[in-house]
């Protein structure tokens, strides 16, 4: 048996943990440059806010329900991420950690009453974390996805666990599951599937894996099987390696200076070494793109790349920085408003392995840029990121992004813990 | 992804613990061998995932020995029980106090006589946050 364990709004039941004026009260996170919510609250959700809103859109609703916005907090998320799930692990030997809030767990040869278990996870999770989550156990990963999803809807009552095998007639509810809600299932194959009469999730579990494999492919075949209760997609317990990296945002405000992009360049080529080196990894190149906005139909448009392959590999700042800058200057043309800028590593090797170029510098240079890279890494790690940083990364703040409801980082800053009042 | 600085246990302090006195002048062939380290979060924090730390602001636990702008240092995962110190939402804000229960009714008592305790009425829901589990008080000037 498998359990889906999924944090409930995940965002939003962070920024309640620590600010519990915020329970109860419709709550709606912003994406990067505070732009559309990207999460919701229960109560939010109530008032017709759709996911992906523009903020600005909605000036009247906010005011009439009082309702609270907040800037996305990713370092609070990730670690609250990290919590919840080093919780999880003491529930199972065998996890796969899904995304930020979610979590696959085995519980195959558990306890006969799986939900009691369940409930044991969620109300540990809630208590020493503040998280509340919602659980679906199943014989496979997408049953039990679709009976999270049920146990959100309330189908096992106020409870939040729902054993799929408890259920009496499981046909009748996936008669009432749309096809489309399944996990795995794209959007084309939804309204395909409709066309062929397939308009519920029991029609498709009744569907003959084979027939579906000549006419879809490998992976609707599985999910077929896996509503039949054969598991199918295998736990992933290890985290693919990392083949490229992406630092890349849209910035706070237009930009048309070189100067601004610079800076703006500088400090993602910085942030995707700092990447490197956390995961012992070196690039073999750099790619710099910047680009207009799609939206700006009145402006016009310019977007560009350039790649610049390395003699050895790096994971050094300032050559990344200066590579970054150097394709920066190739493909930067005035005249136009810059909406977006990136810097990616598409061709990532571990480090280590690199073999010395014969024309490189000193072997001795290398070593003394790698002690360089692990004392700053040291010192930004304990004073707080961007302590020390390169100076073509300060040229400019105007790409930042806007980020103005921001709570503060209440579990990775020392200077940013909650305050309790001793009043 | 951020950097971590609490309660990850990456940031160990290790200072050496040697296994016997040593008299001035003369020291044992023994003392070569180091017998542990220490670890202050080892010391400080039973369930790193479920502790958190928050910074006191003000003076009616003073008795107790919470000090303003003291770190505390709490567990989610204890349940509370009469007479622990307490992180508890109140009102929508977090405060620090000593939980009593008594004669079946919970209070959150403070510790200065300056202050009243908080009784909570029937109906309205006492939320307790976290357990203290200790207070981190800095003795000489910030250095």
């Amino acid at each position: 048996m498998i359990a889906l364990v999924d944090c409930n709004n995940f965002y939003v039941s962070c920024e309640r943990a620590f600010n519990p004026k915020l329970e109860g009260k419709p709550v709606g996170i912003l994406s990067n440059n505070d732009g559309c919510i990207i999460a919701r609250s229960e109560e939010i959700k109530k008032l017709g806010v759709a996911m992906g809103t523009p903020y600005f859109k909605i000036p009247d609703l906010i005011k009439q329900h009082n309702i609270q916005i907040l800037s996305s907090n990713y370092a609070l998320y990730a670690d609250m991420s990290r919590r919840v799930m080093q919780v999880l692990s003491r529930f199972t030997p065998t996890m796969e950690i899904y995304s930020i809030d979610e979590s696959f767990l085995d519980l195959s040869g558990f306890a006969q009453d799986l939900t009691a278990y369940g409930s044991t996870i969620a109300k540990t999770i809630k208590q020493g974390t503040g998280i509340p989550v919602s659980i679906g156990i199943a014989p496979t990963k997408t049953l039990a996805k679709l009976a999270n999803k049920l146990a959100k809807k309330g189908i096992a009552g106020h409870r939040q666990v729902l054993d799929w095998n408890t259920l009496t007639d499981t046909n009748a509810v996936l008669q009432h599951f749309p096809v489309k809600d399944v996990w795995g299932i794209s959007s084309g194959w939804g309204s395909r599937l409709a066309k062929l009469g397939i308009a519920n999730t029991y029609d498709l579990k009744q569907t003959d894996p084979k027939w579906i494999r000549q006419h879809f492919g490998v992976v609707l075949e599985r999910i077929v099987r896996e509503l039949n209760g054969t598991p199918c997609i295998p736990m992933e317990m290890i985290a693919p390696a990392r083949k490229q990296t992406l630092t890349s945002r849209s910035f706070g405000e237009r930009l048309t200076q070189l100067l601004d992009l610079r800076a703006a360049v500088s400090v993602f080529a910085s942030r995707s070494a700092e990447k490197l080196r956390t995961q012992n990894l070196c690039a073999l190149s750099i790619c710099v793109f910047i680009h207009t906005s799609p939206f700006d139909s009145s402006k016009p448009a310019y977007s560009n790349a350039v790649t610049i392959r390395f003699d050895q590999p790096s994971q050094d700042t300032g050559w990344l920085i200066h590579c970054a800058l150097s394709g920066l200057a190739r493909i930067f043309k005035p005249g136009y408003h810059y909406q977006r800028a990136g810097v990616l590593l598409p061709d990532l090797v571990p480090s280590g392995t690199q073999q010395l170029s014969l024309f490189s510098d000193e072997p001795e240079m290398d070593a003394k840029h790698g002690q360089l890279m692990s004392m700053i890494d040291n010192i930004n790690r304990i004073h707080g990121r961007h302590t020390i940083r390169y100076a073509s990364e300060n040229l400019s703040a105007k790409w930042r992004m806007r980020q103005n409801m921001k709570s503060p980082a209440y579990t990775t800053s020392w200077a940013a813990l909650p305050a309790v009042n001793v009043i | 992804m951020p950097h971590f600085i609490t309660p990850l246990f990456n940031t160990h302090l290790k200072l050496p613990l040697f296994g016997s006195q040593v008299p001035a002048g003369f020291p044992s062939p023994a003392d070569d061998h180091l017998e542990s380290e220490l670890d202050l979060n080892e010391y400080l924090i039973d369930h790193p995932s479920e502790t958190f730390f928050v910074r006191a602001k003000g003076d009616s636990m003073l008795e107790a020995g919470i000090f303003d702008k003291d770190l505390l240092i709490v567990d989610r995962s204890l349940t509370a029980k009469h007479n622990d110190i307490v992180i508890a939402a109140v009102g929508g804000e977090l405060t620090v106090k000593r939980l009593c229960v008594q004669h079946g009714k919970p209070w959150l008592l403070p510790a200065n006589p300056d202050y009243r305790p908080i009784q909570i009425k029937e109906g309205s829901e006492l939320y307790v946050w976290g357990v203290v589990i200790h207070a981190i008080h800095r003795m000489n000037a910030n250095g």
